[in-house]
């Protein structure tokens, strides 16, 4: 099983996000992460999923995306020449035994504190799933109250955009 | 010109070319049915008892001409009634417009009196669905929809209208029909190398089904057939696509389909497969299917590439394109040997045909025939009858045999045959069973008042035919919730509805019964009586291959 980053650019139209949960739901595509958002154009949406499965799994994916009208292009990023990073918001409790390595660890990870009360502090990281994901387990041990993360976005390096592959 | 919605509705519905449109009216579509009186003229509008009957009716309208068929209904119930429908043409690629009303805008999303979410409900079953949330839209979005459901692989688009947007005024411009797209030819670097596996190979089959006939691919088939001396099989879609008495058709496949066809299929090195899904009823087990043979998959679709089957050559594009470049490639040979075991294989299935004297459901599909035509067309409901239908039938022309092939819907013969009368105004023919016929015999009623010639054989058994064979056969005879003991006298049943009907128990009734039928203006029905235990062979047990192949009873 391998794991997959695909963006899918679609008309930016009412119900679209639905027609394509709705998809990965009915064909059983086991999706790990999804975000999507507003483009460059105010045309168009560009929705990234992380999909995990096979390879011939990913192109029955790909092949029943393409069916769907308001799908404009599809296109799987690699790892090697793409960039992805999500965001994390982390609320840990705030005690004086803790304080100071909450601060060393936040700093490790360039993490910006957003909310600082007596008992809990709020922590901002960016970066890509992996490192999100070693913060969250180092912050463990302090007592986490509460996380939100965006889910991936994801652009290929250089010039190259989704637009190049047209459907 | 200055238009209500509903009028341009209508209005552009003729405008793309349809002049029947198959119907129930209802509160949120009450604007539409005013512009349908409106243009009475230029259009013609059938009521149905059903929504369900409606849009089988467009569903038969549309496979028999290929056209595309059109359905109208109303809210709430009236668009739920329709999804069986929807989902069957979805399925089997028929291309349909379904026109639904709303509630109006702003009581959308407040459970207001008959208002449903259709378009969240027929997302799985659709190619496409629109809400029109605003009159501006309304006729470019009736257009995208007749161009998305004609375009590469047909499908259903609907198009749900709230009913403020119907009454609302808007300015109309007639546009020319719009012509689908999607219809090109497979890549040249997709079609040399899947060229010379054909060139390389000794035991041609080709396989064909709904998509070749879509894209109008026989000549083109035929030429290649010949050229590397291939026999031709097909899908049950596929029924009707060729002449059945063509030299090189050995019939449907799969798990009822003909043992030549069958085995040939499974003793190729090359399948070439024109416009098929390879469906789980044809492949039986996926893992033991064509081991031995290399596929090359020719599809409008791309996601049926390889979806199933493990393709050596994909080829996406449309069927007669594709072939036209593929065919100057071909170096024309000949298969003796190979000839030789399919003529084997067509030799042993005479020998298990099944040659009983009396009314038996070869005997009875051999009978009718002789009576229907080169163009009549033939619609069936699901279960036994539907493969004595498909294994007996015999067909000079396309798009005459129409039946609900992938969902497998009971109930669907009666509306797809009314409307395949309509489209083509041949008398059609229903063979049916008593349970399927059961569940649309309210749709007599629509016969009767539009005067429908047609003929509705009913293959009755007193039992639900196909399930029990299964419980004959892998359930040790529990025969649970399939004995019908009902009363239902069809003849009777007929004349209330206002036709008329004959009971038949031999072969000589039936005669006289099909001369009658043959000549009646409206539904005639014949009741025709066989044994409860007839089964239909032969048959790949469910998840089972070709070695499990149930030849006839007690083997």
């Amino acid at each position: 099983m391998e794991r997959y980053t695909i963006a899918i650019l679609v008309r930016n139209q009412f119900g679209v996000l639905n027609r394509v949960t709705s998809m990965f739901r009915r064909r059983r595509f086991n999706i790990s992460c999804l975000t999507v958002s507003e483009t460059e154009s105010p045309d168009c949406s560009r929705i990234t999923v992380l999909f995990d499965g096979e390879e011939e799994t990913k192109q029955q994916l790909f092949n029943q995306f393409y069916k769907l009208p308001d799908v404009i292009s599809i296109k799987e990023l690699h790892k090697e020449d793409s960039v992805s990073c999500e965001l994390l918001l982390i609320k840990v409790e705030n005690t004086p035994e803790s304080r100071e390595e909450i601060r060393s660890a936040a700093d490790a990870f360039d993490a910006k504190t957003v909310d600082y009360t007596r008992e809990a502090v709020m922590m901002q990281v960016t970066g890509d799933s992996r490192r999100i994901d070693d913060f969250i387990n180092i912050m463990r041990d302090f007592g986490i109250l509460e996380i939100c993360r965006t889910g991936i976005v994801s652009l290929e390096r250089g010039s190259a955009t989704i637009r190049n592959l047209m459907v | 010109m200055l238009l209500r919605g509903s009028d341009i509705i209508v209005k552009t519905i003729i405008e793309q070319g349809c002049d029947t449109v198959f119907g129930y009216p209802g509160g949120q579509i009450i604007d539409v049915y005013d512009s349908l009186y409106q243009y009475q003229n230029e259009i013609r509008h059938i009521l149905t008892a059903h929504e369900q009957g409606a849009v089988h009716a467009a569903d038969g309208y549309a496979r028999s001409t290929g056209k595309t068929g059109v359905v109208i209904a109303t809210s709430g119930p009236g668009a739920t009634n329709l999804v069986t429908g929807i989902a069957t043409a979805y399925i089997d690629s028929v291309p349909m417009i379904i026109v639904t009303g709303n509630v109006v805008r702003e009581q959308i999303g407040s459970d207001s009196f008959q208002e449903i979410d259709i378009t969240g409900i027929t997302l799985p079953i659709t190619k496409h669905n629109y809400f029109v949330d605003s009159i501006d839209m309304l006729a470019d979005t009736i257009r995208e929809a007749f161009e998305i459901a004609a375009s590469g692989r047909p499908g259903p688009v609907l198009i749900d209208v709230p009913r403020d947007v119907q009454m609302e005024e808007f300015e109309y411009e007639p546009k020319p029909p719009v012509i689908p797209g999607g219809r090109i030819p497979a890549k040249d670097i997709r079609i040399e190398p899947a060229a010379e596996c054909i060139n390389q190979c000794k035991r041609p089959f080709i396989y064909y089904g709904g998509g070749l006939i879509s894209s109008g691919a026989q000549e083109e088939m035929f030429e290649l057939a010949e050229l590397i001396d291939a026999p031709i099989g097909c899908s049950m879609m596929g029924i009707s696509g060729v002449p059945s008495d063509h030299p090189r058709f050995l019939g449907m496949q799969g798990m009822h389909g003909h043992y030549a066809s069958t085995m040939s299929m499974h003793s190729a090195d090359c399948i070439i497969a024109l416009g098929v899904r390879f469906n789980d009823r044809v492949t039986g087990n996926r893992a033991k299917f064509a081991t031995r043979s290399k596929i090359i998959h020719i599809d409008i679709e791309g996601a049926e590439l390889s979806k199933t089957t493990n393709d050596t050559h994909k080829l996406r594009g449309d069927i007669k394109m594709t072939l036209q470049k593929l065919i100057p490639l071909i170096q024309k040979k000949e298969h003796p040997e190979w000839q030789e075991r399919v003529a084997a294989f067509k030799e042993k299935e005479k020998e298990t045909l099944d040659c009983r004297e009396g009314m038996t459901p070869r005997n009875i599909i051999h009978t009718l025939n002789r009576y229907k035509n080169n163009n009549t067309p033939v619609a069936t409901d699901v279960g036994q009858h539907q493969m004595w239908s498909a294994q007996n039938l015999e067909f000079a022309s396309a798009r005459r045999f129409i039946s609900s092939g992938g969902l497998g819907t009971m109930g669907f013969g009666m509306g797809a045959a009314i409307g395949a009368q309509i489209a083509t105004g041949e008398r059609s023919v229903l063979v049916t069973g008593d349970g399927s016929f059961a569940m649309s015999m309210n749709e007599l009623a629509t016969a009767v008042t539009y005067k429908v010639p047609m003929v509705i054989m009913i293959m009755n058994n007193g039992v639900l035919g196909m399930v029990r064979q299964w419980q004959t056969l892998f359930y040790d005879k529990h025969y649970s919730a399939t004995v019908l003991n009902r009363q239902t006298d069809f003849v009777k049943l007929a004349e209330a509805f206002g036709g008329a009907g004959m009971c038949v128990t031999t072969l000589e009734e039936l005669e006289t019964a099909l001369q009658k039928a043959f000549v009646y203006e409206g539904p005639f029905i014949i009741d025709c009586r066989i044994d409860k235990d007839e089964c239909v062979f032969p048959m790949l047990p469910p998840g089972g291959s070709m070695d499990d192949i149930i030849v006839k009873a007690g083997n």
